[in-house]
C-alpha cells in the first residue's frame, strides 16, 4: 500500500471531524480495554508471563539466523517448502509462482497483516488471480477497497449501517427486502457468501503468528476458523510470515499464547488456536497437498542490534493501539500505512524510512499507557524519542520547529539568561491574560489556540515558587492542594 | 538461495556473530531446542485430576461451549441423539475413523446416520474424539488424521467432541508432553487444533457473535470421572 503517513496531520484532522469514524471509535476505545483488564485480574501470574514472554523473545532475537535454520531444516523434514524472501517484492514474486505453477485462479486469504505490508491483494489481482479476504473484518473492507484500520480489528473504524449499505450494494444476488439490520444477520450472511469460496480456491494463504524451529510448525490464532477452512480446504496453503515471529520451542509458543489472546481481546485463549506442520501425509483424508513457508525480512534484519531492536519482540496484539489516546481520536487510517497506533508509529519508520513517515513519531502525547500493557514490555514511547531525535539530526521537522527548538535551548544553555528572562514574561503574559486566566490566541500560538483556549502562566515562575517553597516551614506539605 | 544467503548474513553481522562466540551461541540454540524447558505454568493449570475435570467442565461453559457428562463410552451414542433432538437437528452426524468412536454401538440409535470420512458442506453435524482437554483454558486439542479430520471440525454447523476425563491435562504444557510421547521428540502430527469455544466474530462494532465460519455450536461430552 501507498505510504500516505506525510499526510498525517490533515488525516487526523479529517479524522476528527468524521462524525461515523468518532462513532465508531467511541465504542472501540472502552471495548478493549475492560475486557483485557478483566482477564489479566483473573490471572495472578500475568506479570509474570509476560515477563517469561519477553524473555523467550530475546533469547530469540540474540540466535535469531541459528533457529531459523533449525526451523527451515524442520519444515523440509516434514515435506513442506521454505522461501526466503529479502524484500516485499521477492515475497510477492514467490506467491506468483506458486499459484502460477498451481494455475490458480482464485486464493482465499486469512487475516494476515504481512499480506497487507507486501500489498499481496492489487499486485494478485493485476497478474489476474482474486484474492478473496475470508476474515469477517477483512471481507468487509475488501468490499470498500479500504485496508485495515487496526491489527486485530480491520473493520473498527466501522458502524454497522455502512456494512449494510456495503454488503446490499455487493451481494445483489440476494433479495432486497432481506433484513439485514441486526449485526447477526450481516454475519450470517457472509457466512453464506464465503462459504463456497472455501471450496473453489486453489490456493489458501495465511499469516502467522508463530514459527516453531522445535518441529518447524507455523500457528495462526483466530476466533472465527476461516483461517482453518482457507488452509486446509485448498489444494495449497502458503503461510506468509516475516523472520521474527520464530520461537524455539512448543513451551515457548504456550507462554505466549498465555499473554497474546488476554493482550488482544480479552480472551483467555482465542477460540481456534492451530498448529500446522507440512502438508498432507499418507491416510490423511483432508488437508492441503503442499505447504509453503515465505519467510519475509523486509527491513527487519536492519533493525536488529539498534535502538529499535526491541520493537521485534512485538507479537502484533493491538494492546498499544487499544489503550492509546491518539489512536482512539483520529483512528487507524491516520496513520497512513499498514501499522496503526503506538507500535506503528515506530515499525512504520523503520520498515519503511523516517523521511517517509511523516509525524508518526510526535503521533503520541508520551502517557506510557501503550508499554505499560505490552505483554511484550517494549519501550515503545523510548523508541518514538529515538525516532524524534533522528528526525530532528536529518532536518526533517519544519523550519518553524527547529527555530523554536534553537530558541529556547540558547535561553537553556544559559541559566541565568534564562530565568531574567521567565521572570520577565511570566508576570507580563499573566498580567495580559488578566482574571480570565486563558487566552483566546497569542502570536505565535496559532497551532494551539487555533482549537483550544491556552491557559496563561501563574504570576511566577517555577524556580522562584520552587524557592519559596523550601524555603517556607512543611513547604512539602503546603504545596499539595 | 541468494535470499536466504542474503537475510542470515545481515542477520549475523547485526548480531556480530563469528568465532567463538558463535559456536557458544549454537550450543545455546541445541540446549534449548533439545531441552526444551517448561516455562511458567499458572496455578489455575496445576490442579488434581477431580478438580481438572469440573474446572475444565466450568471454563468451556464460559466460552458458550455446552458440556454434558456420562459415565462411560457406551452413553456417548444416545448423549449425541438427544443432543440432536434438543437443538431440532437432522439425525445425521459425520466422523472418522477414530478407534474409540467405532467402538460405540452406534446401531443402537435406530433413527441416526453415521457417515465416515472428512466433512463435507451438506454435514450439518460433526463428531469427533479429542485427544485431549486442557484444563487451565476449557480448551479442547485434536489431532489431524483419518481418525478425526481436521475438517470435521471446522465444515458442519455443529461440532460435538468427545474426551475421556482421564485425558483432560492442567495445562497445554503437559498435552506436548503427551504429544512428543506419541509422535516423537521435535515431530508432529500435520494439525494440532486447539479449540476453545464454537466460532465467533467480534469485527462488527466490537459485538462478539458466535458462529462465524466455524461451528456456531460446540458440545463437548466428558466420557468418565
Amino acid at each position: 500500500m501507498e505510504i500516505q503517513s506525510p499526510q498525517f496531520k490533515e488525516k487526523a484532522r479529517n479524522a476528527l471531524a468524521n462524525e461515523q469514524l468518532q462513532r465508531a471509535m467511541g465504542k472501540a476505545k472502552t471495548g478493549f480495554i475492560s475486557k483485557r483488564k478483566k482477564s489479566v485480574e483473573a490471572l495472578p501470574e500475568f506479570e509474570d508471563l509476560r515477563s517469561s514472554a519477553r524473555a523467550i523473545k530475546d533469547h530469540t532475537l540474540a540466535h535469531l539466523d541459528l533457529y531459523l535454520e533449525a526451523y527451515e531444516e524442520k519444515v523440509k523434514a516434514s515435506g513442506g517448502h521454505v522461501h526466503w524472501a529479502e524484500t516485499a517484492e521477492d515475497a510477492r514474486q514467490a506467491v506468483l509462482a506458486i499459484c502460477r505453477a498451481a494455475g490458480a485462479r482464485t486464493v482465499t486469504k486469512g487475516k494476515s497483516m504481512i499480506t497487507e505490508e507486501i500489498a499481496l491483494n492489487d499486485f494478485l489481482e493485476k497478474e489476474g488471480i482474486r484474492p478473496v479476504e475470508t476474515d469477517l473484518g477483512e471481507y468487509i473492507i475488501q468490499l470498500r477497497g479500504e485496508h485495515p484500520s487496526h491489527i486485530i480489528g480491520p473493520a473498527l473504524h466501522l458502524n454497522k449501517e455502512q456494512v449494510e449499505e456495503d454488503f446490499r450494494r455487493v451481494h445483489t444476488q440476494l433479495p432486497e427486502e432481506r433484513d439485514l439490520s441486526q449485526p447477526e444477520s450481516l454475519l450470517g450472511e457472509a457466512r453464506e457468501i464465503l462459504r463456497p469460496q472455501y471450496f473453489t480456491a486453489d490456493v489458501g494463504i495465511t499469516g502467522a503468528n508463530m514459527l516453531i524451529a522445535e518441529t518447524g510448525s507455523s500457528i495462526i490464532v483466530t476466533n472465527e476458523g476461516n483461517g482453518d477452512l482457507t488452509q486446509t480446504l485448498p489444494r495449497i496453503h502458503v503461510v506468509v510470515a516475516s523472520i521474527e515471529k520464530i520461537v524455539p520451542t512448543l513451551e515457548d509458543a504456550s507462554q505466549i499464547l498465555r499473554v497474546l489472546a488476554r493482550s488482544a481481546t480479552g480472551q483467555d485463549m482465542s477460540v481456534y488456536t492451530t498448529l500446522s506442520t507440512g502438508p498432507r501425509r499418507p491416510g490423511d483424508p483432508d488437508g492441503p497437498e503442499e505447504y509453503h513457508v515465505i519467510l519475509l525480512d523486509n527491513g527487519r534484519s536492519s533493525m536488529l542490534g539498534t535502538e529499535f531492536h526491541e520493537m521485534l519482540r512485538c507479537i502484533r496484539c493491538g494492546a498499544c493501539m487499544n489503550h492509546c489516546p491518539v489512536y482512539h481520536a483520529v483512528g487507524g487510517h491516520a496513520y497512513g500505512w499498514v501499522y496503526p497506533g503506538p507500535m506503528g508509529a515506530v515499525l512504520t519508520p523503520s520498515l519503511v524510512g523516517v523521511d517517509k513517515s511523516g509525524h508518526l513519531p510526535n503521533a503520541s502525547t508520551f502517557c506510557g499507557r501503550c508499554e505499560s500493557v505490552c505483554p511484550m514490555q517494549i519501550p515503545l514511547p523510548r523508541m518514538m524519542r529515538h525516532w524524534r531525535e533522528r528526525e530532528f539530526e536529518r532536518g526533517l521537522n519544519p523550519a518553524t520547529q527547529r527555530y523554536g527548538l534553537g530558541f529556547w535551548a540558547f535561553f537553556a544553555r544559559r541559566p541565568r539568561l534564562y530565568r531574567l528572562a521567565t521572570s520577565l514574561a511570566i508576570p507580563t503574559l499573566s498580567g495580559l491574560a488578566g482574571r480570565r486566566g486563558w487566552f483566546r490566541s497569542l502570536p505565535l500560538a496559532g497551532g494551539w489556540t487555533r482549537y483550544r483556549d491556552l491557559p496563561a502562566p501563574q504570576s511566577r515562575t517555577f524556580m522562584q515558587q520552587w524557592q519559596a517553597r523550601s524555603g517556607a516551614p512543611h513547604g512539602r506539605e503546603g504545596g499539595d492542594r | 538461495m541468494s535470499g536466504r544467503n542474503a537475510i542470515l548474513g545481515k542477520l549475523r553481522g547485526a548480531l556480530g556473530a563469528a568465532g567463538e562466540s558463535d559456536s557458544a551461541r549454537r550450543a545455546a540454540v541445541e540446549q534449548r531446542l533439545a531441552g526444551a524447558p517448561r516455562g511458567l505454568v499458572p496455578a489455575r493449570g496445576q490442579l488434581g485430576a477431580k478438580e481438572r475435570a469440573a474446572l475444565f467442565c466450568s471454563m468451556a461453559e464460559a466460552v458458550t461451549a455446552t458440556v454434558e457428562r456420562v459415565g462411560a463410552s457406551g452413553d456417548v451414542p444416545l448423549a449425541v441423539t438427544r443432543y440432536l433432538r434438543s437443538r431440532n437437528l437432522a439425525p445425521s452426524v459425520r466422523m472418522g475413523e477414530d478407534e474409540r468412536l467405532a467402538g460405540m454401538n452406534w446401531a443402537s440409535q435406530r433413527s441416526l446416520e453415521v457417515k465416515h470420512g472428512p466433512a463435507d458442506r451438506e454435514d450439518e453435524v460433526g463428531v469427533s474424539h479429542a485427544f485431549a482437554g486442557v484444563a487451565e483454558t476449557g480448551t479442547i486439542a485434536m489431532l489431524s488424521g483419518k481418525e478425526n479430520p481436521t475438517t470435521v471440525n471446522f465444515v458442519p454447523e455443529n461440532h460435538i467432541i468427545v474426551v475421556e476425563a482421564a485425558d483432560i491435562a492442567g495445562d497445554l504444557e503437559t498435552v506436548i508432553a503427551r504429544m512428543r510421547e506419541k509422535f516423537g521428540k521435535g515431530a508432529m502430527p500435520r494439525i494440532l487444533n486447539l479449540i476453545t469455544g464454537p466460532s465467533r466474530s467480534g469485527d462488527i462494532e466490537q459485538t462478539m457473535l458466535l458462529g462465524a465460519h466455524g461451528p456456531r455450536s460446540l458440545h463437548i461430552i466428558v466420557v468418565g470421572e
